[in-house]
């Protein structure tokens, strides 16, 4: 009994300690939609989170597989109450929720990712991942020999739809007669679901699977197959050696840390951030072996593009599938539109419902 | 040289099952502390956080409170049907028919006054969950099908139903696309108790578990449903109207989802969005269990169940233990607790041989 006794003490006088020191840091909290260990979205985020935790200074913590809804809502507050000085939500679904907390506590900085409501103390961000998309659909359409690209995605929602757009437009570009077949999962992360909807895929004559999900079961599926992948989120090429062509990638770390610097020396103003390439955050991930070097030169030469703004991947003339004309020569999308486009490109096979 | 021997018990324990109860509860801790050990977390510090996360603060009290509250009513539903042993696995549907219904109401009268359009949405949530409800109990007693497959099966259909809206006519023009339904109006909200986090759900909660207790030991259908549940022929041979339970035990059960799916669009989300379905009406199933069908226990084990989640989130937040020891924490207790419920009626002793 004593020896408990003791025990208990010493654990308690070390949280005590652990408190006291971090009591002058910045405590920085991250809110994941699904496990940090998926490979993916989250995986990406914390990658950022561990570059902001090697600052000075800064002390971090996060909560992962957050549901969307009344649970996020508890966690961001719960971050609040305990003192948390800055705190991410990086997931859509948290939006409201964040603006709930972030009315009753006005000195925490809130920051909201993929959204598009804002306050006094609270900002939203996102990258621009249409671009790396596109990229990336140029590498998926001149690789293909079927002329089918199956793309597995998760929800019908504009930041979905606009990248299956953006990655048939840059197929296009180079392949005019391919077409890009959709799948809904209606699930972020769920690997088995994901390798059956890739599966499906495969069975209608995809040669390339591209996605938009959490988990790397699509790439597993296209190397099972023979076939070729297209990562999303971070570099899938452990995962399927032989098929992953290259990934479009998040790269959190420079922007978290901006922003955390900017926390800490009294610079921030709530703003809506959408950044592209230029800033770094979106990116294309290393090439597979299997990739010509003239394509990823071709490809290359594109990103450059880009990045000098020289290129827009939403410019006219853009048709939807009925062969309207949405977006008209000569003129290109604005941001509003990208950020509520519900309709899909000329070229894609699948409902946006 | 001791043998042991198990026996089974002269006497009922009656109250004193709680010990056992509290033991397997115990006994799962243990093992979550060896486990967070084993990666490296002081366990002792470990179990604190996740109490005082749960139930250490008027906050944390408040908070595992409202989650409760849906888990507890579809919980009762369940167990309703349970005691007639209908197995009803469709709370998860029924609770979003509930949603549904409430949503429309409150989205096609947003005008009315709020004495009218709550009890409107509750109304239009319990006749939605309980037609959920009643479609298995139907084709269970006219064409002989297996009401587990279909309450199951139904699920699915009710949350496509629930996707189909929100993405598509009740999709918020003001949404950039995003599959949500437009807020509700202030009328159409379950407000909080004064300065409280809490909502009034949670009287709803205690107004419908002394309802079913009164109604399953007061009265005469309650009677027949705890006759039947023990033993159908019997209940037939003695002129109990059995087909007429079964539909009467599903549609109440369908409606009370349906009143938790209307708590939780109403007072947590204020509007409809996939995401109200996070899983209630499965947790309500182990909650049921759990509990052994008696409204109190259920209570008792909703809020156990729903601080363990919530307290589970401060254990991840100070200590960075992944979120799937939550799932882990939850799974050893139910199966502590259900293989405890064997000493309920048994007992080992030991037998010294001659």
């Amino acid at each position: 009994m004593r020896v408990v006794t003791i025990i208990s003490v010493l654990l308690l006088s070390m949280v005590m300690a652990a408190h006291a020191a971090a009591e002058k840091e910045l405590q920085v909290g991250f809110v994941y939609v699904s496990p940090i260990g998926d490979a993916g979205y989250s995986y990406a985020h914390d990658k950022g989170r561990q570059a902001v935790e090697g600052m000075d200074g800064v002390k971090t913590s996060y909560v992962e597989s957050v549901k969307e809804g009344p649970d996020s809502e508890r966690v961001i507050l719960n971050m609040a109450r305990k003192g948390y000085d800055l705190i991410f939500a990086t997931s859509f679904g948290y939006m409201d929720p964040m603006l709930k907390v972030a009315r009753q506590f006005p000195k925490t900085v809130f920051m909201h990712c993929a959204g598009f409501k804002k306050a006094d103390n609270m900002g939203n961000y996102f990258g621009r991942m249409y671009q790396a998309r596109y990229l990336s659909g140029m590498v998926a359409g001149a690789m293909s020999k079927s002329n089918i690209l199956g793309y597995v995605a998760a929800f019908p929602i504009p930041e979905v739809i606009r990248g299956i757009n953006a990655f048939t437009l840059g197929a296009q570009a180079v392949n005019p007669e391919v077409s890009v077949r959709v799948v809904w999962t209606k699930t972020w992360y769920d690997p088995a679901t994901e390798k059956e909807a890739a599966k499906s895929l495969l069975d209608v004559g995809a040669d390339v699977i591209a996605q938009h999900q959490d988990s790397p079961g699509p790439q597993e599926a296209a190397q099972e197959k023979g076939v070729y992948s297209i990562g999303y989120n971070s570099d899938m090429s452990g995962f399927a050696p032989k098929a992953h062509l290259t990934a479009a990638i998040w790269n959190w770390g420079p922007y978290y840390s901006e922003i955390v610097r900017q926390v800490q020396d009294g610079s921030w103003k709530a703003e809506a951030a959408w950044r592209g390439m230029d800033a770094g955050i979106v990116e294309l991930a290393p090439f597979g072996p299997m990739v010509p070097k003239q394509l990823q030169d071709q490809v290359r030469a594109k990103q450059e593009e880009i990045v000098s703004g020289a290129f827009h991947v939403f410019s006219g003339p853009i048709k939807d599938q009925q062969g309207a004309v949405k977006i008209p020569a000569g003129s290109m999308a604005t941001d509003q539109e990208m950020l509520g486009m519900t309709w899909f490109v000329q070229g894609v096979v699948g409902t946006t419902e | 040289m001791p043998r042991f021997r198990i026996i089974k018990r002269q006497e009922r324990l009656g109250w004193r099952s709680c010990f056992i109860f509290l033991a397997a509860i115990l006994l799962s801790l243990l093992f979550s502390g060896v486990m967070l050990a084993l990666r490296g977390t002081p366990p002792l510090e470990g179990i604190l956080i996740l109490f005082k996360g749960a139930f250490g603060s008027r906050w944390a009290i408040e908070d595992s409170l409202i989650k409760a509250i849906p888990i507890f009513l579809c919980s009762l539903g369940v167990a309703m049907a349970f005691r007639l042993q209908i197995w009803n696995i469709g709370a998860e549907g029924q609770f979003a028919l509930g949603a549904i219904g409430a949503t429309w109401m409150a989205l096609s009268f947003p005008e009315l006054p709020q004495l009218v359009l709550l009890p409107l949405m509750v109304g239009m949530a319990c006749v939605a969950g309980g037609c959920w409800g009643l479609i298995p109990a139907i084709l269970r007693q006219r064409l002989g099908t297996n009401e587990i497959i279909v309450t199951l099966m139904m699920n699915y259909i009710a949350i496509l139903l629930l996707d189909y809206l929100v993405y598509g006519v009740w999709k918020d023009p003001t949404s950039f696309g995003f599959p949500m339904t437009a807020e509700f109006v202030p009328q159409a909200i379950v407000g909080k108790i004064g300065s409280s986090g809490v909502n009034w759900g949670i009287l709803h909660c205690l107004l419908l578990g002394i309802l079913f207790w009164v109604f399953v030991t007061f009265t005469r259908t309650g009677f027949e449903l705890r006759a039947s549940g023990d033993s159908v022929r019997a209940a037939r041979y003695a002129g109990i109207p059995y087909s007429g339970l079964v539909v009467l035990v599903m549609v109440i059960s369908g409606a009370l989802a349906g009143w938790a799916g209307f708590l939780e669009a109403s007072a947590t989300i204020n509007r409809l969005q996939p995401s109200i379905m996070v899983g209630y009406g499965y947790t309500a199933i182990v909650v049921a269990w759990l509990a052994r069908l008696h409204p109190l226990n259920i209570a008792v084990t909703s809020l156990l169940l729903a601080g363990l989640r919530v307290g589970v989130e401060n254990l991840q937040l100070d200590l960075q233990v992944p979120a799937a020891f939550g799932g882990i924490l939850e799974g050893l207790i139910l199966m502590t607790v259900l293989a405890g419920g064997f000493f309920v009626h048994y007992r080992i002793v030991s037998v010294r041989q001659p």
